[in-house]
């Protein structure tokens, strides 16, 4: 499976990672035709290291703002800021949505700092990224 | 009744009112203590989604709360 998304969108989520960190970062990619060409960072009410939680507020406006564009809930985005872009055992435990993908960025130098993958039902299959 | 789902108009046969959990069972809403239900625009506390009834003409949203480690 191919995840397609802009260059642009990929800096920004990188930026916004490194921005909040040591805290974790969160957010929704929105999709166009099969491309993700937009991100909404949300906040991280957890405001912790190795946890995020979204506020159910932001998401809606998040969703809505998409319905508005013309855009569709593509994937979920977070950082890890101290360990690799693999899912915590957390992050497949909470992946209750099989019709997104769930995007990880690591703030660690490594050969692929930003992955993604489907999760259902605890099963993790990897995302080939396509940039544009 | 007719309800706006999700941004969608849908129309329900037969009914006058639901409940919230009535409605996410209805959709066959897979882990729905993980949903987040929005009515007209405000947030339904989640211990009351059985006693919360949805009517003609309602705007109800749902998503899965988000978060991990």
């Amino acid at each position: 499976m191919e995840f397609k998304i802009t260059r642009q969108v990929l800096s920004g989520m990188v930026a916004h990672s490194r921005e909040v960190a040591p805290c974790e970062a969160c957010g929704y990619l929105a999709e166009r035709n099969g491309l993700v060409e937009q991100m909404f960072r949300l906040t991280n009410v957890d405001q912790a290291p190795d946890h995020f939680s979204m506020d159910p507020a932001e998401q809606f406006s998040a969703i809505r703002e998409m319905r508005d564009q013309g855009l569709r809930l593509r994937a979920v985005y977070h950082s890890h800021p101290e360990t690799p872009a693999r899912p915590s055992p957390e992050d497949i435990r909470h992946a209750i949505d099989p019709h997104i993908s769930y995007l990880i960025i690591s703030l660690l130098t490594c050969k692929r700092p930003v992955r993604s993958f489907r999760i259902q039902q605890g099963v993790l299959k990897e995302e080939t990224m396509v940039i544009s | 009744m007719e309800i706006r789902l999700n941004g969608e108009s849908r129309f329900i046969d037969q009914v006058t009112k639901m409940s919230v959990a009535g409605l996410l069972e209805m959709e066959q809403v897979a882990s729905p203590e993980m949903v987040a239900v929005q009515l007209n625009g405000e947030i339904v506390d989640r211990g009351t989604y059985h006693n919360t009834m949805i009517v003609d003409r309602n705007e109800v949203d749902f998503l899965y709360f988000m978060a991990g480690g």
